[in-house]
């Protein structure tokens, strides 16, 4: 039995993703910097990739620049925009990737000042709290779209408009968005972007990076000059163009995607919810369809998971146990739950590959698994 | 990655021996790490100065499981004495190794084991009959 239920750290690549890449792979490989005709048909294949992208993300191609994946883009952006501006302070979430908090502590190291927006217990920026963070000093506010371990959804655009008001600039790490939610960086005045393309069925290694073409940013890679001087390094033209082809069939088949993870969402959240003792951590309103985290008392996270995963289930947990530096996710911490119940979370994180006969096989073991552990637990 | 828990661990996870709680125990303890949250209850049927029956109960990793049942497992019948000297390295070793981040689990365990025995101890003193100067 294999049953993968960790769709928030990685996705199957859609087979008709790795076809459309497969020709830039063994026939049109050519340096897209190069001046011959391979070199033209690399360059064509990208151009071609950067306009789809554009028009699905509703952006000016210019501001397009394809990264190594999400955690490059936040570095690019976060360090290259404070880097270049006069303006000393940021704005993150307390619920961000380590990808925007690693490179805000490195700005701190600098001189920088960095202020952590709160969450409400729902998982929820509280904008007021946020906008009384707001300085005449700060350059960037960046916060994320969708959190990646309980899948909240938070309102870009109002948060956009918010910076805006106090002529800060945009930022939204969307990388759990897709297809989830909507993006449209024009309409909702988003001034960066950034996205990996492995979390919605493309390659891994793959993102983007979407910089407001009047944004003056800092580039944090130099070399041949490839992105407008912002990312060097040989373009991936296969990386591209799956990036794209993974975009276009997540938005093109978005509606069946939803209903399907709704329905699935539905059903086991009904299935845990069977099991005494359990609560859903972050609100079921304004979340990802495709998520769910849940607490089950008096069992530890990692228990859980290494249990589930002997019988053939893949999920993930923020328990302090499981982490290599044994603390416990920042995430479930910001949510303000019990002491007791914070090592004590699973993540389950659906997808359209994932099935209804696989949601009831996952039912039926975890109630083993709880049952199991429960059975000598040493919390009453 | 992988969590590198070794067979010998999966095994004592999945089939942890000596759980649960010895009605009337001769001691127990409770014992927890704060780092990491987890948590260990003990308790001991001593006999002839022996450790006749203990059990355990968990709040924890699998390795937290897996040590306490190794553990377990290894000290019935053992002395007080012996008992009370028991290495945690003892534990890695019959377990074929614990990744580097999980050593403390085991140390935990013996943590527990020495609390027991002091709960033992500190009761058979306070039971025993005064004796009149
Ligand atoms: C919200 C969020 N941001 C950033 C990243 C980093 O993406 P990547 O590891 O592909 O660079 C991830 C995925 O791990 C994520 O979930
Ligand atoms: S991680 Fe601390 S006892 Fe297992």
């Amino acid at each position: 039995m294999k049953i993968y239920l960790d769709n928030a750290a990685t996705t199957k690549v859609d087979p008709r993703v790795l076809k459309a890449m497969s020709w830039y792979n063994l026939n049109e490989y050519g340096n897209a910097s190069s001046l011959h005709f391979m070199g033209d048909a690399s360059h064509q294949a990208i151009q071609e990739a950067t306009k789809q992208i554009a028009k699905i993300l509703n952006c000016d191609p210019k501001g397009l620049i394809f990264t190594s994946g999400a955690t490059e883009a936040n570095n690019l952006i976060i360090k290259g925009l404070m880097r270049a501006s006069s303006k000393k302070h940021l704005i993150v979430s307390e619920i961000e990737h380590p990808s925007i908090l690693s490179p805000a502590k490195e700005l701190e190291k600098e001189g920088f000042s960095v202020s952590y927006a709160p969450i409400s217990p729902s998982g929820h920026i509280n904008i007021k709290a946020l906008e009384k963070l707001i300085t005449k000093n700060t350059a960037l506010i960046s916060i994320m779209a969708v959190n990646n371990e309980i899948g909240t959804v938070q309102n870009i655009k109002k948060i956009a408009a918010l910076a805006h008001k106090h002529g800060a600039y945009f930022h939204t790490d969307a990388v759990q968005a897709i297809p989830y939610q909507k993006l449209n960086i024009l309409r909702d005045n988003i001034d960066f972007l950034s996205l990996s393309a492995h979390k919605f069925h493309g390659p891994k290694g793959m993102g983007l990076a979407y910089i407001n073409p009047s944004a003056k940013i800092a580039p944090q890679q130099t070399g041949g000059g490839q992105a407008h001087n912002l990312r060097a390094g040989t373009y991936n033209t296969p990386g591209i163009v799956g990036m794209a082809e993974a975009l276009r069939i997540a938005y093109k088949e978005r509606d069946q995607h939803l209903a399907h993870t709704k329905e699935l969402q539905a059903l086991l959240l009904k299935g845990i919810s069977q099991i005494p003792g359990t609560t859903l951590n972050g609100s079921l309103t304004h979340r990802n369809s495709n998520n769910l985290n849940i607490i089950f008392n008096q069992v530890e996270g990692e228990a859980i998971l290494l249990d589930l995963s002997e019988k053939g289930i893949c999920v993930s947990t923020g328990s302090a146990c499981s982490a290599k530096s044994l603390r416990v996710s920042h995430v479930l911490k910001a949510l303000q739950i019990d002491k007791n119940q914070l090592n004590s979370s699973i993540r389950f994180s659906l997808s359209k590959f994932t099935t209804k006969g696989e949601i009831q096989q996952t039912i039926k073991a975890l109630k083993q698994t709880i049952k199991r552990l429960r059975s000598f637990t040493a919390l009453t | 990655m992988s969590l590198n828990y070794t067979k010998k661990v999966l095994n004592h996870f999945l089939h942890p021996k000596n759980i649960g709680e010895i009605s009337k125990p001769d001691g127990q303890s409770e014992v927890g790490n704060p780092v990491c949250g987890d948590m260990l209850k003990f308790s001991i049927k001593v006999k002839d100065g022996k450790i006749q029956n203990i059990k355990f109960l968990s709040f924890g990793c699998a390795s937290n499981i897996a040590t306490a049942s190794m553990l377990t497992e290894k000290v019935k019948g053992l002395t007080i004495e012996k008992a009370k000297t028991y290495d945690w390295n003892k534990i890695v070793k019959d377990l074929d190794g614990l990744p580097k981040q999980k050593i403390h689990c085991s140390i935990l365990a013996v943590e527990g084991l020495k609390k027991a025995i002091e709960n033992y101890e500190g009761k058979r003193i306070d039971t025993a009959p005064k004796v009149k100067k």
